[in-house]
């Protein structure tokens, strides 16, 4: 077997020694690379997903992100810009009223953030939103 | 013009206040309600002392976004309160020899409902004016038989002012400037409008002359302290009055008083005389 | 090791057959991202929650893998569709082994 940069990443994680062994590295796959992976390179669909992001975000340290797909089985979040793009993955189970939820996230600077669902017939659906993060006037 | 005024104008044309910027902030008329029943004043008439200097004063919640506000509207949408109700944990737990709590004295948390609101206040016995964490240590230290009483900036401290500010939510600021306390009172204005840091700038220089405007993509608030302890966006955790004036004359590249030093008491108490007629909003949520 | 972990959630206690009902959940932790330095320019160690999960009566209503990118003190909202009254129960799992826990009743009439 081999292993690609990303699942070697990925097992590495699962020790926080290891990660913090080489924190400053660029090890991280570029966004397009962990959506690549993430959906076998599959053309993606942009209808029947919502990605609800702030235009302009006061702090990017907390940023309020709302992401609709009805029927999806699983959401994942990327923020495009962060020195690891992926942000979280969600999995719906059989009891979910919907396929959708609000989580904040951590944005370094402008960036898309960007949004797949993988849908029960194997296709992708894929949303972006782009987000201004506002410098400070003071760091006080 | 003057030296003064021009090392005045370098200054702010280096923080690159927006000169020309007539958009004010972003939802002027914007009212404050928590949990669909604490209303607050978010913007009344300037108190009397301040004597025409402004003619209204606005909470910090109306220079932030939508979004940030509505972080305020809902307890449970305020990380703030999660501090705050760890601070009504601590407020319960027996600390120091005597095995008492904060309880065990102030059985109703609710008689304290308009500690935040007056403080900082004249404390005859000690001949001083005192701030809710002197108060807090003064409780530990002189009753409850504690050897060393929390630190003013440490997270327990916070999370108790975090508390206390929560039971007190929509009182209206009142404190003192008069009698006893008029000294310390004059102190703070003093410090208030003296221009500090290598940028020589006063309090007065952003938070009264220039609120609403930009600094750099930020909106300037009045710097009222209603809202202390404020949950910050920037670093995710309380954050306390003291430790704000540190930031801000950090930021004026100037040497800051300490925190729960003399001079920042005097600020306190001046700058939250400022804020006479507004309401208590604490644990606020700021950016 | 985050220290005074508290989670909160919020569900509604009473709902009809077959409602779909809002859950909002927030929890304090430091999200450390493992990517900041201290004072002295030592690393500080990635210290997160990577994983939420929220069941009703046991079976999934949402599992999420949280990666550094979520924000200090983590907080989601989702909706669960309630045929029978029962209980939603919340796990939240740190990178240090610590498994926080919190759990809602509901009444479905």
């Amino acid at each position: 077997m081999s292993l690609t940069r990303r699942e070697f990443v990925g097992t590495s994680l699962t020790s926080a020694a290891a990660f913090a062994a080489f924190p400053s590295m660029s090890f991280a796959a570029t966004a397009d690379e962990a959506i690549a992976a993430y959906t076998g390179g599959a053309a993606t669909s942009d209808a029947g997903i919502t990605l609800i992001a702030p235009e302009i975000a006061e702090n990017g340290n907390t940023v309020q992100i709302e992401v609709s797909a009805p029927g999806a089985e699983e959401i994942i979040m990327f923020a495009a810009g962060n020195p690891n793009p992926n942000v979280a993955t969600f999995k719906f189970g059989p009891m979910s009223g919907s396929q959708a939820a609000t989580t904040r996230i951590r944005l370094a600077g402008e960036q898309d953030v960007i949004a797949i669902a993988k849908m029960p017939d194997g296709s992708f659906l894929k949303a972006v939103s782009n987000v201004k993060v506002t410098i400070g006037g003071c760091g006080g | 013009m003057t030296g003064q005024t021009k090392r005045a104008v370098a200054a702010m044309a280096l923080l690159a206040f927006s000169a020309s910027s007539l958009a004010l902030w972003a939802d002027e008329d914007a009212d404050l309600v928590v949990n669909g029943e604490i209303e607050m004043i978010v913007r009344t008439e300037a108190p009397a002392h301040l004597d025409g200097a402004l003619r209204t004063i606005y909470s910090g919640w109306v220079f932030r976004q939508d979004d940030t506000q509505a972080m305020q509207m809902d307890d449970f949408d305020n990380p703030g309160m999660l501090f705050a109700e760890q601070g009504q944990e601590l407020f319960n737990t027996a600390m120091g020899a005597n095995g008492e709590s904060c309880a065990s004295c102030h059985a109703n948390a609710e008689d304290l409902t308009r500690v935040r609101a007056t403080y900082p206040k004249w404390d005859e016995a000690h001949g001083a004016v005192q701030t809710v964490e002197m108060q807090v240590q003064e409780c530990q230290t002189e009753s409850m038989g504690m050897a060393e009483a929390w630190g003013q900036n440490s997270q327990e401290m916070l999370n108790m002012t975090a508390y206390i500010a929560s039971i007190g939510r929509g009182q209206v600021i009142d404190v003192a400037i008069d009698g006893p306390a008029q000294a310390t009172w004059e102190a703070g204005k003093e410090i208030y409008y003296t221009r500090y840091g290598q940028l020589e700038l006063s309090c007065a220089n952003c938070h009264e002359q220039n609120y609403g405007n930009y600094i750099r993509a930020d909106h300037l608030s009045q710097g009222q302290i209603n809202g202390f302890p404020t949950y910050r966006l920037k670093n995710a955790r309380l954050n306390g009055t003291h430790n704000r004036f540190r930031g801000c004359i950090r930021d004026t590249r100037g040497e800051t008083f300490a925190i729960g030093s003399d001079e920042f008491i005097a600020l306190e108490l001046y700058v939250a005389s400022r804020g006479n007629g507004l309401t208590v909003e604490g644990p606020s949520v700021r950016n | 090791m985050a220290e005074n972990v508290t989670p909160r959630v919020r569900a509604p206690r009473e709902a009809s057959v077959g409602e779909v009902v809002s859950v909002r959940t927030l929890i304090s932790h430091p999200m450390e991202s493992g990517m900041r330095r201290d004072g002295d320019g030592n690393v500080i160690p990635r210290s997160i929650i990577n994983r939420f999960v929220c069941t009703f009566n046991g079976e999934v209503v949402v599992d999420v893998t949280m990666e550094p990118s979520i924000a200090t003190n983590p907080y989601f909202q989702f909706e669960a569709k309630v045929m029978e009254s029962g209980t939603f129960n919340f796990t939240w799992y740190d990178d240090d082994g610590s498994v926080y826990e919190d759990s809602s009743d509901i009444t479905v009439s």
